[in-house]
């Protein structure tokens, strides 16, 4: 099987106020994310520290660096897992201090876990659901008494869960109990949940991790899809290089909780201390 | 959809075996062919299902340990016991009394809901069982310090804390009634609780639970159940669906309980301690977690069963235990479900797959 790989089509990235770089058609536009000296410690043990990095609208933008560098832990500080010791994070221009998760995913950050966390008893539609949540209006009484407002409200957001489920090909799962389903079509799920939140910022931990080529190539575009289509900035973490240096328009890169580099992915592949810390390693 | 459909059969399901074993019973009762002793069970059967059916709401549902829900009940018994008493005369007609009552003893559980799950459903991690373990005690210690009265110039309350008072303390005029008399419990009570009451409390706890389990409300109560990080992130208040669960259900306890206690002549506090608590998520339990249809069956039948098993004397906890055990395997074991589904091939599981 040869298939001919494909090429993305990345902007060209320019210099935002001054250390930051985003892509050149986000330029006009707030960045959707802004952190500053953020950080945070756990006992003895600087986590993360430092960090500092800026992401364009609809930029796609990779975090990467060796197991333990703390990529996970800059997501849960990102969505208020962990409360940061120190550091600022600005969302759209707005600050996060004294955010819950919860708030943060209404002010519209929305991710998956490396360790997946589906709803697992239940189904793939009820799990978009869920994930549709802040979209229905109705309240518990509406529910109980079966009022017209119920049944619309459902009926629409059944649809738009179809609709958001089509976009990985999966309506005939969707009632399938989600712990049932293999492994890439768990990841994918936890991707649409995500998803309808409806968010401006949407966190992927890991999103090829278990996959097959096949799958990730799939992956990489329709990842791709979704930015273009909901107009949306997305981070990831993933250690498949190929999938990093094919979509990311902006890479930044950690180890042991600092950020040793950030670039294109032509400068990162081409930076020596990255090389040395990072890539050097694995060979 | 399709699951939208056989979720609704199944509660179809359930509302059509209740009702019609309500009629069936309904029509033995009325027509004398039951004996005193099983008559004498059929409100505190629909009782037991109401707080079956409600305490699953919070361990099977939410995913909340809780060992106090005979305190709501017993909240919910005075409280109503207390509504029914004083307006026997303001209000003779008994159904409409006792509905007054219900509503009051379900109202009661809701004030005490709050106050039990606000403190502890915002913290992480498993609190409420011990938290819920000590409400009950408590409880039952505050309703034993209780004396209530009525006459005519209105009701009177006292808490004897000291022990040293009693019912005198109250000053009662001559044509006054004592209603809770401390340690002694309620008093007098007129009995106006019925079985077609009892079938409606059982219908209406069930419309609320199966309504809410399957709308937005109830699929973001399982969703924190099943992964409280995950909830959070895609949005939701997890004190806010907590803390419904948990009301919602010490509502139904209390309601249950103002039934319960207006079917009896007087009432201790005592007989809502842990063992009810206990006896009642064994029926949850091995009903199923989560499984409402399940509940009502493991009730029905650990309710009766004690009763039934007279005639076995020496051998009755025997038969009891193993009588247990196949209610559990009949209701909550995976494989012995594939069994039966083998044996009795249904309609439902074909299209399912
Ligand atoms: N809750 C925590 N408590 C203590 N240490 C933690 C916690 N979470 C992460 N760490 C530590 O922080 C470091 C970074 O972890 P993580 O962010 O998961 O790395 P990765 O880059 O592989 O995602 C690791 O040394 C990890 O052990
Ligand atoms: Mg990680």
């Amino acid at each position: 099987m040869t298939e001919k790989k494909p090429v993305f089509e990345k902007a060209r990235m320019v210099p935002y106020p001054s250390q930051a770089i985003i892509p050149e058609r986000d330029l006009n536009k707030t960045p959707i994310l802004e952190c500053s000296h953020l950080g945070i410690d756990f006992g003895g043990l600087r986590a993360v520290d430092d960090f500092n990095l800026t992401i364009g609208r609809t930029e796609i933008a990779g975090l990467i660096g060796p197991n333990g560098a703390g990529k996970t832990t800059v997501f849960n500080l990102l969505t208020k897992v962990y409360q940061p010791t120190r550091g600022t994070i600005l969302l759209d221009g707005m600050d996060t201090a004294g955010k819950t998760t919860a708030q943060i995913n209404h002010m519209g950050i929305a991710r998956t876990f490396q360790n997946i966390r589906l709803f697992s008893n239940m189904t793939v539609m009820e799990n978009i659901l869920v994930g549709l949540h802040s979209e229905m209006s109705y309240n518990a009484l509406t529910s109980v008494l079966r009022l017209p407002a119920f049944f619309r409200s459902e009926r629409i957001a059944r649809q738009r869960a179809m609709e958001l489920l089509s976009i990985f090909g999966m309506e005939d799962t969707a009632e399938a109990v989600a712990g049932s389903l293999p492994y890439g079509a768990q990841r994918r799920l936890e991707i649409l949940r995500a998803l309808a939140t409806n968010p401006s910022l949407l966190l992927l931990d890991e999103p090829a991790a278990g996959m097959n080529p096949s799958e990730t190539a799939e992956l990489m575009e329709n990842i791709v899809k979704i930015r273009d289509t909901f107009n949306i900035a997305v981070m990831l973490i993933e250690h498949d290089m190929n999938l990093v240096m094919g979509i990311c328009e902006g890479i930044c890169v950690l180890n042991f909780g600092q950020v040793i580099a950030k670039g294109t992915a032509e400068e990162i592949q081409s930076n020596p201390t990255v090389i040395e810390a990072y890539l050097g390693k694995q060979q | 959809m399709k699951n939208l459909k056989k979720a609704t059969k199944v509660d179809f399901a359930t509302y059509l075996g209740v009702t019609v074993s309500f009629v069936i019973m309904y029509i033995l009762q009325t027509g004398g062919h039951l004996s005193s002793s099983i008559a004498g069970q059929l409100v505190p059967i629909c009782c037991f299902i109401v707080m079956a059916v409600s305490l699953n709401l919070v361990v099977g549902i939410s995913g909340e340990l809780s060992l106090g829900h005979a305190g709501f009940m017993s909240v919910g018994a005075f409280g109503g016991i207390i509504a029914a008493q004083s307006l026997a005369g303001a209000v003779p007609f008994a159904p409409l009394r006792l509905t007054i009552a219900i509503v009051v003893g379900a109202l009661c559980a809701v004030i005490i809901g709050f106050v039990v799950g606000v403190p502890v459903l915002r913290l992480r991690g498993d609190y409420l069982a011990i938290v819920t373990l000590a409400f009950g005690q408590i409880i039952k210690d505050l309703i034993n310090c209780l004396l209530v009265g009525y006459d005519s110039h209105g009701l009177h309350i006292m808490f004897n804390i000291s022990g040293l008072k009693s019912i005198n303390d109250l000053h009662l005029e001559e044509t006054g009634k004592a209603i809770i008399k401390g340690a002694q419990g309620a008093v007098g009570i007129t009995k106006i609780s019925s079985f077609p009451a009892g079938f409606i409390l059982v219908m209406l706890a069930l419309v609320i639970v199966l309504n809410l389990i399957r709308s937005r409300s109830g699929r973001a109560i399982m969703a924190i159940r099943d992964n409280r990080i995950a909830a959070e992130s895609v949005g939701l208040n997890i004190t806010k669906y907590k803390l419904m669960a948990f009301v919602l259900s010490a509502a139904m306890a209390g309601a249950a309980g103002a039934l319960y206690g207006l079917n009896y002549g007087s009432l201790v506090a005592s007989r809502f301690d842990f063992n009810t608590s206990i006896l009642v998520l064994v029926y949850v339990v091995l009903g199923g977690l989560g499984n409402i249809w399940g509940s009502i069956i493991a009730t029905v039948v650990l309710y009766m069963l004690p009763e039934a098993l007279r005639q076995f004397s020496n051998y009755r906890m025997l038969v009891y235990a193993i009588v247990l055990i196949l209610v559990m395997l009949a209701t909550n074991n995976d494989q012995l479900k594939a069994l039966l589904r083998r044996i009795i091939p249904t309609r439902k599981e074909a299209d399912a797959q």
